[in-house]
Parts: C-alpha cells; sequence; structure tokens
C-alpha cells in the first residue's frame, strides 16, 4: 500500500511539473505571493522566456 | 538479489530477446503477432539499458553521484531546479516525444515491418540513446549549455556557427513538413477540420482560466480542455452530416496551408499565456494519455501484422518515397532511433533539472528508449492494416493516379488487392469521404490506431471516433510543434539579427516581434506552400530532407561528443559515439547526394528538375527542386565542414599536440552526498 502510494504520489509529482504547477509553486514560495490573478500574472512574465525558448522535438 | 538470480534473469532476457528478433527477422509466408515487435523491443531494451548504458555510465563518463550538478550549484527556483529523476524522466520525456516516432515508421512500412524494426531497435539502443544520454551529461558539467555553445567551445567557432545554422535550418524544414502532414490529414475531412479549429478557441479559454479564474491550476484546466476536445471530436461527426455547415469546414490544402502559416504567425507574436502555453499543457496532455492508451491497446488485442517483413519496395520503387532501404530507410525514421533535434532538449531544460549526475542515465538513455518504444507501436499500427489499404491511403495521386479505379487497379497490380469498394466502406466507417492519396503518414496511422482502439474497445461502431481522435490527436501534437518552433525560432533569430541592428535583438518589441514571426513562419510556410503544389505529394521530397537535416543535426551532436570523450582522456571508448557518427556520416552524405544528383527523378532533386523543363513543366515547380537540391548542398557543406574541423582536433589531441583539456564546471562536493552520511 505504501508502494503505491509512493509511486502515485511520484506521477503526481511528475505531473505537476510538467505541468508547470510546480514551477509556479516555487515562484509563489520564493516570492512570499498567496496564488492570485496578479502573482500568476507575475509568474508568467518571469516564466515567458523560459517557456517560450522551451523546444520541443518532433 | 543473489548475482546467480540476477544473472539468471539476465540471461533468459537475453534469450527471449534473440528469439523475438529471430522470429521477427526469419519468418517468411506466414503473418506474425504484433506482441513479437513489442515483446523484442521491450527486451532489447532492457538488455541495452542493463548492459551497454551501465558500461558507458561506469566506464566512458564515469558518472560521479558525489559531484554537485548546476541544479543544485545554481539553483533559482525558475530554471536551475534540482529535481526527483522519475519527474524529470517524465519531463524530458513528454519534450522529445513528438509526432516524428509516429510519422516516419508509418512511412517506412513500405518497405514492411522488418527494415524499420530493426533499424528502431539498433538505431536507439546503440546510437539516439547514447547521444541523448552523453550529451545530457556533458551539458550537466558545463552548467547546463546548450549544443551550440558546447560545439563552440570544443570544436571552435566554426563548430558553433554550423550548430546553430543547422538548428535554424532544419527546424524551418521541419515545420513545413510537419505543417504538411496536417494539412494532407485535414483536407476534404470537415470533422477533422472542424475539430482541430476549436483546439484554438478551447487553449484561448483556457488561458484565461489559467490566468484569471483558478490561477496555476494547470493540469484542472488540462483536464477541462481534454474534455472540450472530446465534444469537439462528436461535435465535428454532427457538422460533418450537416451539409451546410460542413462546406465551412470543407477545405482543400491550399486553403488549408494558408490557414496554418497564418496560425503558425499569430501563435508566435501572441502572447505566450494566451495561446502557446494552453495549447502546449492540453497537446501534452493528450499525448501522455494516448500514448498509454495505444500500449494498452495493442498488449490488449495482440494484434496480426498483416504487412509482410519485406515488400517489393525494398528496390527503391517504393510510392510513398523512392529509394533503396539503405539510406532512406535511415533517414525517414529518424526521432523513433536517433534524433539530432533530441540534443537540444538534452542540452536545454532537461539538465537544468537532473539533481544526481548518475541519474542522467535513467533520463537520457531511459527516455529515448520509451520514445523508441512509440516508435514501435507506430510500426504496429500501419502494420496491422492490410498492405492494399495501407498503399492506398499513402500512394500520391501523381503515382496512383486520381481516381478510384485507377488507384486499387495500380495497388493491386503490385501484389496488395484492394478495391474501390473496400476502401469506400472504410472511409464511410471513419467519417470520412474518401482515403485515397491521404499522404503524410498522418491518415493512415489514424486508421491504424483506430483499427486497434475500436476492436479493443467499443467496437466497429465507433471507429470513426477512434479515427478523429487519432487525427486530433496527431494534429494537435503537431500544431504545438508548429507555435513552439516557430516561437523558438523567432528568438533565434531576433538573437542573430540584435547582432546587426540592436532593436531588432529585443525580444519585447513588437516590430521586431512581428517582423522576425513573420519571417520565420514565412520560411516553413514556403516549404509548406511547395509541398501542398507537389504532384507527388510534397512528402516524397521534403520528409527525406527533413531526415536528412535531422541526422545530420545528429552528426554534429555525435562530433562534440567524441571530441569530448577523446579531451577526457577515454580514446579508447570513444567508439560508442563513433560508431554511431561514423552510421550516420554513411546514411546522411548518401541520401544527401542521391537526393541531389541521381538520375532517377523520383529520387534526385536535379534529375526531377531537368524533367519537368524538359517537359516544359512549371517553372515555379523547377525552382522548387533546384532549391531543395541547393538547401541539401548546404546543409551536407557545413556538416562536412564540422566532421573535417573535429577530425583535425581529434588528431590533434591523439598525437599530443594539443593538450586534452575539456572546459567543465569546477568539481564542487554535492550537499545530497552530505546530506546522505
Amino acid at each position: 500500500m505504501k508502494k503505491i502510494k509512493q509511486v502515485l504520489t511520484t506521477a503526481l509529482a511528475m505531473l505537476r511539473e510538467i505541468f508547470d504547477e510546480s514551477a509556479y509553486a516555487r515562484y509563489l514560495e520564493k516570492n512570499e505571493l498567496r496564488s492570485s490573478p496578479e502573482a500568476y500574472a507575475g509568474f508568467l512574465r518571469e516564466y515567458e522566456l523560459v517557456k517560450a525558448r522551451r523546444p520541443r522535438c518532433c | 538479489m543473489p548475482k546467480l538470480l540476477s544473472n539468471t534473469i539476465w540471461f533468459a532476457v537475453a534469450v527471449l530477446a534473440t528469439l523475438a528478433v529471430a522470429t521477427i527477422a526469419l519468418h517468411r509466408g506466414e503473418q506474425i503477432n504484433a506482441l513479437w515487435l513489442v515483446v523484442a523491443a521491450i527486451c532489447v531494451y532492457a538488455v541495452g539499458y542493463r548492459f551497454y548504458s551501465k558500461f558507458i555510465a561506469a566506464r566512458v563518463l564515469a558518472l560521479d553521484a558525489t559531484r554537485a550538478t548546476p541544479a543544485e550549484r545554481l539553483e533559482n527556483g525558475r530554471d536551475f531546479v534540482a529535481t526527483n529523476k522519475w519527474v524529470v524522466f517524465g519531463h524530458h520525456f513528454a519534450a522529445i516525444a513528438g509526432p516524428g516516432p509516429l510519422v516516419g515508421p508509418v512511412l517506412a512500412a513500405q518497405f514492411g515491418y522488418l527494415p524499420g524494426t530493426l533499424w528502431v531497435l539498433a538505431g536507439a539502443v546503440l546510437g539516439g540513446c547514447v547521444q541523448d544520454f552523453v550529451i545530457l551529461l556533458f551539458s550537466v558539467r558545463r552548467d547546463g549549455k546548450s549544443l551550440t555553445e558546447m560545439a563552440r567551445e570544443e570544436i571552435g567557432r566554426v563548430g558553433g556557427f554550423v550548430t546553430y545554422t543547422a538548428v535554424i535550418s532544419i527546424m524551418v524544414i521541419l515545420l513545413g513538413v510537419v505543417a504538411l502532414v496536417v494539412v494532407n490529414a485535414l483536407k476534404q475531412s470537415p470533422w477533422g477540420t472542424f475539430t482541430i479549429a476549436m483546439t484554438i478557441p478551447i487553449a484561448l479559454l483556457m488561458g484565461i482560466y489559467l490566468r484569471h479564474l483558478r490561477p496555476g491550476k494547470v493540469l484542472e484546466a488540462s483536464i477541462l480542455g481534454f474534455v472540450l476536445v472530446m465534444g469537439a471530436i462528436f461535435g465535428g461527426q454532427w457538422i460533418s452530416h450537416v451539409d451546410s455547415i460542413a462546406q465551412w469546414f470543407t477545405l482543400g490544402a491550399p486553403a488549408l496551408a494558408i490557414l496554418v502559416v497564418v496560425y503558425g504567425f499569430a501563435a508566435s507574436a501572441l502572447p505566450v499565456w494566451l495561446l502557446l502555453a494552453p495549447r502546449d499543457y492540453l497537446s501534452t496532455f493528450v499525448k501522455l494519455g494516448t500514448i498509454g492508451l495505444l500500449a494498452v491497446g495493442i498488449v490488449a488485442l495482440r494484434p496480426t501484422l498483416h504487412m509482410p517483413p519485406l515488400t517489393r519496395f525494398i528496390d527503391g520503387t517504393g510510392p510513398i518515397f523512392a529509394g533503396n532501404i539503405f539510406p532512406f530507410a535511415f533517414i525517414t525514421i529518424a526521432c523513433g532511433a536517433i534524433s539530432g533535434f533530441h540534443a537540444l532538449i538534452s542540452s536545454g531544460t532537461t539538465p537544468k533539472l537532473i539533481r544526481r549526475e548518475t541519474e542522467t542515465r535513467m533520463v537520457g538513455y531511459g527516455a529515448m528508449l520509451a520514445e523508441s518504444l512509440v516508435a514501435i507501436m507506430a510500426t504496429v499500427a500501419a502494420c496491422v492494416l492490410q498492405p492494399g489499404i495501407y498503399f492506398a491511403i499513402n500512394s500520391p495521386a501523381g503515382v496512383v493516379g486520381a481516381t478510384a479505379e485507377k488507384a486499387t487497379a495500380m495497388v493491386s497490380s503490385w501484389g496488395f488487392p484492394v478495391d474501390a469498394l473496400q476502401m469506400q466502406s472504410l472511409a464511410q466507417a471513419v467519417g470520412e469521404q474518401t482515403l485515397f492519396n491521404r499522404t503524410g503518414g498522418a491518415p493512415a496511422f489514424a486508421v491504424g490506431m483506430a483499427h486497434i482502439f475500436s476492436n479493443s474497445l467499443g467496437g466497429q461502431a465507433v471507429m470513426a471516433i477512434w479515427y478523429h481522435f487519432a487525427i486530433m490527436f496527431e494534429a494537435l501534437f503537431i500544431l504545438t510543434i508548429l507555435d513552439a518552433g516557430t516561437r523558438v525560432g523567432r528568438f533565434m533569430l531576433q538573437d542573430a539579427l540584435g547582432h546587426i541592428w540592436k532593436p531588432l535583438g529585443r525580444t519585447s518589441w513588437y516590430p521586431s516581434i512581428v517582423f522576425t514571426s513573420a519571417l520565420i513562419a514565412g520560411a516553413w510556410g514556403y516549404f509548406l506552400w511547395q509541398g501542398v503544389r507537389d504532384p507527388l505529394g510534397g512528402i516524397n521530397s521534403l520528409w527525406p530532407l527533413f531526415g536528412i537535416g535531422n541526422q545530420l543535426l545528429a552528426t554534429v551532436a555525435l562530433c562534440v561528443a567524441t571530441t569530448i570523450i577523446i579531451k577526457m582522456g577515454k580514446a579508447r571508448y570513444m567508439f560508442v559515439t563513433l560508431v554511431p557518427l561514423v552510421w550516420l556520416v554513411l546514411v546522411t552524405f548518401t541520401a544527401s547526394w542521391q537526393k541531389m544528383f541521381d538520375a532517377n527523378p523520383r529520387i534526385g532533386f536535379l534529375a526531377h528538375a531537368s524533367q519537368l523543363a524538359a517537359s516544359g513543366g512549371n517553372a515555379r515547380l523547377i525552382f522548387n527542386d533546384r532549391l531543395d537540391a541547393v538547401v541539401t548542398g548546404v546543409l551536407l557543406i557545413m556538416v562536412a565542414l564540422v566532421l573535417l574541423v573535429s577530425t583535425v582536433e581529434w588528431v590533434r589531441v591523439l598525437s599530443g599536440r594539443k593538450a586534452a583539456t575539456v572546459k567543465e564546471a569546477p568539481f564542487v562536493t554535492s550537499r545530497f552526498v552530505e546530506e546522505r552520511a
């Protein structure tokens, strides 16, 4: 049971990283902010270059 | 685990791998089950990962778990973040897996299932995985530097310049080719076109939802987007039956091509949060889910492969693309075996997330194995179709004729019986007006995937839904590549133009954004237009061009890797990158030469131009052929230059005329070591 929980937790963490939810959480923590439209707009501004320059393979 | 037990298990896996490969390679006359391909792949990958990648990790690269990675030393909470290895694995896989490993094997199936399968297995284990792994590790040891920067530092300025030019050229060709795949999949298909068109407002809605309603809840928004896309698939079915609305979405290839170029331009020029990011999330969500679903479908259905192991087209007269197995099978399948583009990702985001050096093996080598398995599944999807159907779908009108009668008669004359009625009922079953001349690989893959899905879930009644789900999945993939690729290309162009006139380099200056976006979208749009106007279907000439470009980039990456291995004082192990490098040089140089100068007009660009000129053909098509020949020649010369400069560097270091020094970041002990202690 513990193993299954661990696998599910890792899978969720993987999805959160792929979908940038973790990046947003780190941004909130770093800037000591609470989630809000303004905070997310700030995150998107800071993260825009990273996101837009990320290559995707064919 | 006791050593004896472990050795026994690995011996059994190796025996099973041999048996499975022998079955798919030596079986003649009888059809085999697709599971043999899956078993062969899993066993070969397991042996390759356990033994070959471990050898490279220990002997060649000497991975050091005590050495701090840039994610630890330069951690900034933004791009440098020490991350769990499974999370990085998923992240890396999501970035390297695109439509390439799906489309390439489908096209290469014209030779039969055997050449593609063997190349995917051997190419991945000995070439592609090695490239991704070593480039990832070398980037980790250089503070996450890009391939271009590493090429400049280790091979010199020529290396850096060629890599930059190769990357941007390949990106332009790639975008033109994949856009053509979408156009061919959607032409005269109101259902498909409506569904894909709807993904744009869905992505915009997701962007607004994420920004204003539920900030940062990306998974939630992606699930919502997925539900809406599924609704769009059912909506598309309804629309295709309402003539007055269906006519709006029944478009020919030229109209679709213009719309796709306009979309690419808009996606590059609009703010990231509005279209690019939500679409990327939606595409990734669908991609991961569908690949998993396909794997389950193949295992559940265990379909029979109807395609023979080798077809008559190994003689180079194939209808989908002309040319012999060597070199064209190895050019057509790039991403599932070895892809230079992966080197950009292995030296892009991923090295900045690696927590420990030792994890590069699982992420670099392992994720490429997973991608290779996707290519095997695509081979299965193409080869479960009756060969007659496969060739009728994939052959261009210029080869088999534009009418159903002509096409079926021609395909049947090749020894692959098919009749017009069979094709008509299949088209009806998948909700299309026709499936003839649907070149590009995507429709054939979608039919194969729908066949597998509908037989495992829902039966024939839902085949049309599965077909359009597959088309939506591929088109979504490709449009994501188009918008992200156009944007990355725009940034690269702005970086370069900024050296000429500073304001052009400013990524926030709108005139520069519009100008460079138009330049990139116009460049790949030209190749797309060229493909649309080509009577041979475009894919015939453009896909090999893309394959050559991509493999040439892999040649550059392997040159960089070999140079670094020699400079590390590990010259006796340089064969790990040198062997795939020599193979790629043989393949790409032969293919490039043949594409330029072969006397057969279906292979050689110049021969085709001469044929057209002699028959008073269209001047634009003649110009396109000559342009393709020039592009191939320029790429070839550039890579030959990198090869030459690299070889000179190797000789100088090996002969002792130059000190063997690498430009790695200084060693710092990882804090994880202290934490563990």
